[in-house]
């Protein structure tokens, strides 16, 4: 789960990092207001969206008086910014973050995210900040230090200051600078994040170190014992029929393409995807209705997929294990009476009991283009478009 | 002697009266394993299926000489059993939950440190199919029947995808000796590496077909491990093909976030180890029966 810099910003504040004054506004009015309250010459109006290189898309602007601060604002409330993270179809901006504009000395690169080699959290530092880590990575290898948190006992003193001396930080400010990233490494731990990232960490002219942009990600995994943090979800952010499909407990990925698909279980539903490319198709969408494929699953599925008007074919590949064929069947069927398709229909069964399922759905009146193995489906699929 | 699990192979079920642990209990003793009784925190001595529940996992093991386990507790509590079954000495146990926190897997692992190898627990999954040795014992909720006996080592990240992989390979006539899903999430118990050292040791087995999918290091760590150390040919099929970069597929594990961990790349570093590739999920059979056939010549 993703959550707003500002979110992200208070949370690693409340951990003793330290950031820039601000507030977050949801009118032109407000924004003034908040720009007086904060006080200074200098203000940035942020728009809040799930998404990093908001600056370049005009996201970010930087204003003089409290009167631009409500003109920024009021032209980026509502509006919909397009990143090259976002997708063509851009990601809502419905809250604004206004915060004292900061003089830079210096930007840095701070991040903690899971390593899946060791199995421990990594500190990933640079002194390149304000660049993406890939274009850090890419283009300045040599300035990547990182450091490995044993998280049986947490970030160590010694390896923060290891980190700050690493990334040359002056040794007065080498105290802050190791408080910060301790700061991070406990949000990171305390809160089941599975990612954190200040960019930039910055030095400022009044020798301040500062959070001056900041993202969070938390493992969905672990919500249940995150009440605080699961608050923080912002739906507009996310796509309409993947909060629709989380809703109702389906695994659901939109894609671009026009077969739509409904498998159990992750795999086949990746390998189902894969063989729907090779017969010459474009999947739709990834969706997993979990290994069970109940019934209930397999309406909400179709409900799911129907609400796609890109979807031409709809390909149904069930490999029915415990939950035998004929059960699924029956339940394609029950689902098929609530719901009308207006797209050709192939579906593939497999497992247990394939000749009952096959029965029931030759028996029942529906509409449909029987397939065997996963390539004949796949196959069959791309056919039925033309 | 076949891998993990033999047919007199002691089980316990951890969540034995639960609806979930029931039913796959159920399915198991009926496929044939030894389920010698189950867990329940303050259900100490009740009978459920016949067979005895006990309060802790060290008193079932000290009562029925256990060696393996497997969880049906929900993910909240599912670290907690994990370190249970360990520190009561069980050797082989199989986490089906899906739903762990990552940085509870981590402690789990962290904690197996204390044991050394040889008393080390093997954990499997979570959020997997389990494991079966066809004929002998099932330690997982897999269809049983689907899978032939025979000398094929199946190791898969998801369930139905490694189904998919023994129904082809039962339709080609070809068995399988012992099938593992180590499951979807981005930390596991097992790695495709740990198992397939497993497999290059087990006399029953003659090829490893690994089933993997995008994100993370751990196909191509094994491929890396078995150019240098095995002997046994490995066929691997990568699913994810179509999955686009930064998007979580279904499984917590399946996002692709650096270098080597998309399915193209996963598959060139693996031709480069030597591993035969299944061009597509649905010749993932013949591409065994080809490399089977191949050794016989």
């Amino acid at each position: 789960m993703d959550i707003h810099e500002y979110q992200a910003k208070e949370i690693l504040s409340s951990f003793g990092v330290t950031i820039p004054r601000g507030g977050i506004v949801y009118s032109p009015e407000t924004a003034e207001n908040k720009a007086r309250e904060i006080g200074g010459s200098k203000w940035v109006v942020k728009a809040q969206i799930h998404s990093g290189a908001r600056g370049k898309a005009g996201g970010i602007i930087v204003c003089n008086s409290p009167l631009e601060v409500a003109q920024a604002t009021d032209k980026l409330l509502g509006k919909k910014l397009v990143t090259n993270q976002t997708g063509p179809e851009g990601k809502i901006v419905n809250r604004i973050y206004i915060e004292e504009a900061t003089d830079i000395e210096k930007e840095l690169y701070l991040g903690l995210v899971f390593d899946r080699i060791s199995e421990s959290i990594m500190v990933v530092a640079s002194t390149e900040g304000g660049m993406s880590v890939e274009e850090i990575a890419k283009e300045k290898p040599e300035s990547i230090i990182r450091s490995k948190i044993e998280v049986a006992v947490g970030i160590q003193n010694f390896q923060a200051r290891e980190l700050a001396f690493g990334l040359g930080i002056e040794p007065e400010l080498i105290r802050r600078a190791s408080e910060t990233i301790v700061g991070c490494a406990k949000a990171f731990s305390e809160l089941d994040a599975t990612m954190v990232e200040v960019n930039p960490l910055v030095i400022s002219k009044q020798k301040q170190i500062l959070a001056l942009d900041c993202k969070m990600s938390f493992d969905n995994n672990a919500m249940f014992r995150r009440d605080k943090v699961s608050e923080l979800r912002d739906k507009t952010q996310e796509d309409e029929k993947e909060v629709y499909a989380s809703d109702r407990g389906l695994n659901y990925v939109s894609l671009d393409g026009n077969i739509g698909n409904i498998i159990n279980g992750a795999g086949l539903a990746m390998a189902s995807m894969d063989m729907i490319k090779l017969a010459g198709g474009e999947p739709a969408n990834f969706l997993d209705v979990g290994g069970g494929a109940t019934p209930e699953k397999i309406v909400k599925a179709f409900k799911l997929i129907t609400m796609d008007k890109k979807v031409k074919v709809i390909l149904v590949n069930i490999f029915a294990g415990i939950n035998r064929c004929d059960w699924v069947a029956e339940g394609i069927v029950q689902a098929l009476e609530k719901i009308e398709i207006k797209v050709p229909l192939v579906i593939r069964l497999a497992g247990t009991n394939v000749e009952k399922g096959n029965k029931i759905l030759q028996d029942s009146k529906l509409n449909y283009i029987e397939a065997d193995t996963l390539e004949d489906a796949a196959n069959k699929a791309v056919a039925a478009l033309k | 002697m076949a891998v993990f699990i033999r047919k007199d192979t002691k089980i316990l079920i951890q969540g034995f009266t639960g609806k979930m642990g029931t039913f796959h209990a159920e399915e198991m003793i009926k496929y044939g394993s030894n389920v010698v009784g189950g867990v329940t925190p303050g259900k100490g001595g009740q009978k459920h299926l016949n067979r005895p529940v006990f309060n802790t996992v060290k008193d079932a093991v000290k009562h029925t000489g256990a060696t393996a386990s497997i969880l049906f507790v929900p993910p909240a509590f599912a670290a907690d059993s994990a370190m249970e079954a360990a520190d009561a000495g069980i050797k082989t146990c199989v986490a089906i939950v899906d739903g762990i926190p990552s940085h509870d897997m981590i402690r789990i692992k962290r904690y197996m440190r204390r044991y050394s190898r040889k008393e080390k627990m093997t954990l499997v999954g979570p959020n997997c199919a389990g494991i079966i040795s066809p004929g002998k014992s099932m330690l997982g909720i897999m269809p049983g029947h689907i899978y032939k006996e025979g000398r094929v080592g199946i190791i898969s990240r998801s369930g139905t995808l490694g189904y998919e992989a023994a129904q082809q390979l039962k339709n080609l006539n070809i068995g399988v000796s012992t099938s593992v899903g180590i499951g979807g999430d981005p930390i596991n118990g097992s790695s495709f590496r740990d198992i397939i050292e497993k497999f290059e040791t087990d006399d029953e087995t003659d090829v490893i077909l690994m089933i993997g999918e995008i994100g993370g290091p751990q196909e191509v760590a094994a491929g890396e491990f078995a150019k240098e150390n095995m002997k046994k040919p490995i066929v691997g099929y990568i699913a994810g093909l179509t999955a686009p970069k930064g998007r979580v597929m279904g499984h917590a594990g399946a996002i692709v976030s650096a270098y080597g961990e998309s399915a193209v790349e996963k598959v060139e570093l693996l031709k480069e180890c030597g591993v035969t590739i299944s061009k597509n999920p649905s010749v993932m059979g013949e591409t065994v029966k080809q490399v089977l056939s191949s050794q016989i010549n």
